[in-house]
């Protein structure tokens, strides 16, 4: 009810809103991917496999401890090296060690969302180590000195002419806003810190308990030169990121192309499974297992199952929100719907609240989610933490004063006499702002968020339930039952 | 089925800022010769509340309308997003209360929307309305995605005499209602009504129909805004052959 005073998430849409690239590209974006999927699902050969993959996600959730250790276990007997990061400060530390104690000057990395989340590169990067972005979208927007905004389509912000401008100044190329120019220029950029890096650093799409590998999905065939290039490779995963079986692995992985770009399956799909064994080189590999929050979600049954997302970003490619501000308005690694939930359960649901209250729960995520997460009934959940407070999650109430309104509403909705009274002494205060057009086009306080772009009814002169009784005027029999109703209390 | 005593929950937006739709049902439940009551006492589902994260409140009001309704043979609303409320929301508010619970599922099982309650429950899609003109049909979220009513309304509108539905663009895309959102996030609800509009405009028809008045006061609000002449009606109004001409 309180409009809150222009948030950082409210300026960043409006930024976003006032964007014609953004708005051109993500419109095509989700006309493309978003509205795809939606049918693809509908036309999916096997229409169980999207419900067989949850419940193995669940079943996985439910069972992680072991599944951790038994992939641990895998890596380790191949040579890798596991470390179990309680938080982000303690996975950027280990990285940095294993980059130090390797005399690791340059970093080349694969696309990673956790990277984000955990903060690594500016970790690496005050250390005097270079980080080098390779996916091409991610390598545009670390040029622009800008976090990502899609999951999937880092740069969709940007339109040809301003990656131009941006090479031209970066890479010293001659201006051009030709695709495959710009491409082929990042190319001949990247290829030589992939050849000269000591360290690759990705994320992980998907890691087996069963094989002991990690599976990294790309459609450029940057993951595979980093992962392989470089002596040492760093993969660092949300702890949640693991299926059990081989045969929950490829099903998992069938769904997760299909739900970011509509693919069977990407490109290029790399398996880890260890140090590469070369001879007369000394090659390790290291898997970061990344709680940083998440013991805390397994542990809350109203949001475990957002654990089960695959991080594919279907989601971003529906919501008619995102699809208005961008990724930049949600402040955090993760945007989108499943930004909007996940953010505040590992960041603070207090610090991201306007991501909590900031959607219309218009339920269009859920539909298209390839494991058909319930986001708006977390966003509900996480809506309920911020109206009264919650100890379990550090959580203070967000807004007395709407708190109160509530309250008050609460006490008329449950009075129907005292309803209809307020009713009609509302119906006479708005008078005086009805205008000739029988609208109201101005009200003050919160109520402006209404009549600054659009014109309010009025309340009618006479409700439904006044009209009704006009015409049915109560038996003596209905009245006194009324009369009863009326009175009661039921709270 | 037919002759099944109909109680009409008139969500608390069509109660006071739209009477005329709960007046359109009555007069098309009249001509298809269906019994209905108004049980006076109603008041508002609790929506609000819940989807601001106030569930005590949204609770009580839960109370409040089972209360109300619960000796109701059937009850019918022109509302999705409340209907969906009352049958998906107050069993998650009482799922500690088995009591409570067995009664809001008893009340929810009987709950019906109006497009949901004439083509599901009775099998019927011509009900002897006419309208002369072009409309295109607004799916609300609650409605479509969250009761799974998509054709239903469609198929009324089809079997309106003298009706032409012509189907605009990405007609189940959120309008930026949203409750509350609407006003703490006006700048983004806007942007979101505005390409709702854009896609009715485009879609060249005389009036938008929608079967959640929420929905259409949002669609409305920026219609009259920006100066636009189209109209915007309930489905109520439309089967009542009381739409045309008439508007809000």
């Amino acid at each position: 009810m309180n409009r809150p005073s222009q948030s950082n998430y409210t300026r960043e849409a409006i930024k976003g809103i006032a964007s014609t690239t953004l708005q051109t590209n993500l419109r095509s974006f989700q006309e493309r991917l978003g509205q795809g999927a939606m049918r693809m699902w509908v036309e999916l050969a096997d229409p169980e496999k999207r419900r067989r993959v949850k419940a193995s996600r669940m079943r996985t959730l439910d069972h992680l401890d072991i599944i951790l250790a038994s992939l641990a276990e895998k890596v380790r007997a191949r040579g890798g090296r596991v470390y179990f990061a309680e938080t982000a400060q303690d996975a950027s530390d280990y990285i940095l060690a294993v980059a130090r104690k390797n005399q690791v000057k340059r970093v080349v990395k694969g696309k990673s969302m956790t990277s984000i989340e955990i903060g690594v590169d500016p970790v690496l990067e005050a250390a005097g180590i270079e980080v080098v972005e390779t996916d091409l979208g991610e390598y545009i927007v670390q040029l622009a000195g800008e976090p990502p905004s899609h999951i999937i389509a880092p740069c969709i912000h940007l339109d040809r002419r301003q990656i131009g401008r941006l090479f031209a100044d970066q890479l010293g190329i001659d201006y051009s806003e030709d695709p495959p120019t710009l491409t082929r220029a990042a190319r001949h950029a990247l290829r030589e810190k992939l050849l000269s890096a000591e360290m690759g650093l990705t994320g992980c799409n998907l890691a087996c308990a069963e094989t002991g590998q990690i599976s990294l999905v790309s459609n450029e065939g940057n993951i595979r030169m980093a992962t392989t290039m470089p002596p040492v490779h760093v993969a660092v995963m949300g702890m949640e990121r693991v299926v059990a079986t081989m045969a929950e692995h490829r099903e998992t992985l069938q769904l997760l192309t299909r739900g970011a770009v509509l693919q069977k399956i990407s490109t290029y799909v790399s398996f880890v499974g260890g140090p590469a064994d070369t001879p007369g080189e000394t090659r390790e590999f290291h898997l970061v297992i990344v709680d940083n929050g998440r013991s805390k979600i397994l542990a809350d049954p109203e949001f475990r199952e957002v654990l089960a997302c695959i991080r594919c970003g279907a989601c971003l490619n529906i919501c008619p929100v995102y699809g208005k501000i961008g990724g930049h308005a949600y402040a955090s690694a993760y945007c989108g719907p499943i930004g909007a939930v996940v953010s505040p359960l590992l960041e603070g649901i207090n610090k991201h609240a306007d991501l909590c209250k900031g959607e219309t729960l218009c339920g269009a995520c859920k539909e298209v989610c390839p494991v058909e997460n319930d986001l708006p009934r977390m966003l509900s959940a996480l809506r309920h933490k911020l109206a009264y407070g919650s100890d379990q999650w550090d959580t203070r109430q967000m807004n007395p004063a709407e708190a109160f309104a509530f309250r008050l509403w609460r006490h008329l909705v449950t009075r129907p006499a005292l309803y209809r009274a307020g009713l009609r002494l509302a119906a006479l205060l708005q008078r005086p702002f009805i205008g000739k057009n029988r609208m109201i086009s101005r009200m003050v306080g919160p109520a402006a968020g209404w009549t600054d772009s659009r014109d309010l009814p009025p309340i009618a002169r006479q409700s439904f339930a006044a009209r009704w009784r006009q015409k049915h005027p109560p038996t003596p029999d209905v009245a006194k039952k009324t009369a009863e109703n009326s009175g009661e209390e039921k709270v | 089925m037919a002759n099944t005593t109909v109680s009409l929950f008139i969500q608390c937006l069509v109660d006071s800022m739209f009477p005329e739709v709960g007046e359109a049902m009555v007069t098309l439940f009249d001509r298809l010769g269906i019994p209905c009551r108004f049980p006076p006492d109603q008041t508002c589902c609790g929506q609000p509340a819940f989807n601001s994260g106030y569930r005590r409140e949204a609770a009580d009001a839960a109370r409040h309308f089972i209360a109300v309704f619960e000796d109701a043979e059937v009850i019918v609303c022109p509302s999705g997003s409340c209907v969906h409320m009352v049958r998906h929301a107050y069993p998650l508010l009482f799922a500690d209360e088995p009591a409570m619970l067995a009664r809001a599922e008893a009340v929810a099982a009987r709950t019906f929307e109006l497009s949901q309650y004439l083509v599901d429950q009775l099998g019927l899609v011509e009900v002897g309305a006419s309208y002369h003109g072009t409309v295109t049909y607004h799916d609300s979220c609650h409605l479509s995605r969250g009761l799974g009513v998509i054709d239903q309304p469609r198929q009324l509108l089809k079997g309106v005499e003298g009706l032409t539905l012509i189907e605009m663009r990405d007609s189940d895309t959120c309008c930026g209602f949203g409750g509350t959102f609407s006003v703490n996030y006006p700048e983004i609800s806007t942007a979101m009504v505005d390409t709702k509009i854009d896609n009715i405009l485009a879609s060249g028809a005389g009036a938008v129909v929608g079967c959640d008045i929420s929905c259409l006061m949002n669609i409305l609000g920026r219609l009259s805004r920006r100066g636009e002449p189209v109209q915007v009606l309930h489905l109520a109004q439309v089967l009542a052959g009381a739409g045309q001409g008439g508007g809000q």
